[in-house]
């Protein structure tokens, strides 16, 4: 069941990773990013059964508190990018390329 | 038995809701299908003794993290759709090739690794998966627990900093305002009154109901030009509101 669950969490990696080079919208981008952190709780999880040691559990407790903060600075910038430029496309904030 | 099956319909589930989160043209979809995937890995967790990180899962994921983005979309416009636009030549192609070969290489490589049956959590979570999670956060992990209090709290501070907006002029008094509506109705013939609310002087006061003039006639700035469209497609609209869209139309 292992190997199951490992490739399932590969699978939904992929699929975030393919969602953060496709889309355009940061909101959508970043809900990619969040389904890529899911997907290695659910590695973390898995190993931590596979090994009988919790500490895995532990890591992917972590994960998410870390994702929550990251979640919210996240979206405060795009608010903030939003008012200046009244756009959540990531192809418009490119000033720093220039 | 019961754990197979549990895993092949969540992992049907979860990933068609991943690919529903990539593909949708809608924002708010989106959402909703990431919350799907949340919602299935948390079952996920439970079938895999982790209660604890499932409830977490629930609260903090599908409650606060995505109430948060369906505020923020919300917030930026719900209609903010995805330009077509590929700013790189052949990027969409490339990104997709390149997800599909990690993807693949990723579970061939997970599918050659035979692992030793697992040995389960029977044994750890004996007095209880809470009480062994308390045990090992309190005990090995205090410092990154207390540096996690840390993150918290800049974030909190990090968000209002970011989400606070300097006033850079003084606020109009309803004095000027008012005197710039009057300008306007100088110079270009806007008129200051507010618009006439549906329903005014007819018998009902639903939206739908455009407002009558003292003369009975339709006022034209009362009709609800979303709802009249609506109305015209069904079939259902008052032949009088009906004109006065085809007069605007052509």
């Amino acid at each position: 069941m292992t190997t199951h669950y490992l490739v399932l969490s590969a699978l939904l990696f992929a699929i975030g990773g393919i969602g953060v080079l496709v889309r355009r919208n940061a909101i959508v981008v970043f809900m990619c990013v969040e389904l890529m952190l899911n997907a290695c709780n659910l590695a973390f999880v898995t190993f931590a059964r596979q090994n009988g040691n919790i500490d895995g559990q532990v890591i992917a407790f972590f994960v998410m508190i870390v994702a929550a903060a990251e979640v919210v600075i996240g979206l405060a910038i795009i608010v903030t990018i939003f008012r200046t430029r009244r756009s959540a496309s990531v192809d418009d904030a490119s000033l720093l390329k220039y | 038995m019961g754990e197979t099956i549990t895993f092949w319909v969540l992992a049907v589930v979860s990933v068609s809701a991943a690919l529903g989160l990539v593909f949708s043209r809608k924002a708010v979809y989106c959402a909703l299908m990431l919350g799907v995937v949340m919602l299935s890995l948390a079952i996920l967790y439970a079938v895999q003794d982790a209660p604890f990180l499932a409830a977490v899962q629930i609260i903090v994921y599908t409650g606060a993290v995505m109430m948060l983005f369906l505020f923020v979309l919300m917030l930026v416009g719900v209609d903010s759709s995805d330009s077509l636009v590929e700013t790189i030549r052949g990027q969409r192609f490339w990104a997709v090739v390149a997800g599909l070969a990690f993807a693949a290489l990723v579970a061939l490589g997970v599918g050659n690794v035979v692992f030793a049956p697992a040995v389960g959590l029977g044994a750890v979570n004996a007095a209880g998966n809470v009480p062994s999670l308390a045990e090992l956060i309190f005990t090995r992990y205090v410092f990154a627990f207390e540096v996690t209090s840390a993150l918290l709290i800049t974030a909190a501070l990090g968000a209002m900093v970011l989400a606070h907006r300097e006033r850079l002029e003084q606020k109009a008094t309803q004095r000027e305002l008012s005197r710039e509506r009057f300008v306007k109705y100088g110079e270009e013939g806007i008129d200051p009154s507010p618009l006439p609310g549906p329903g005014t002087y007819a018998r009902a006061n639903a939206i739908d109901m455009p407002a009558l003039l003292p003369d009975g006639k339709i006022s034209k700035l009362s009709v609800n030009r979303y709802i009249a469209r609506y109305e015209a497609e069904e079939g259902t609209i008052d032949p009088k509101v009906a004109e006065i869209l085809e007069g605007e139309d052509k």
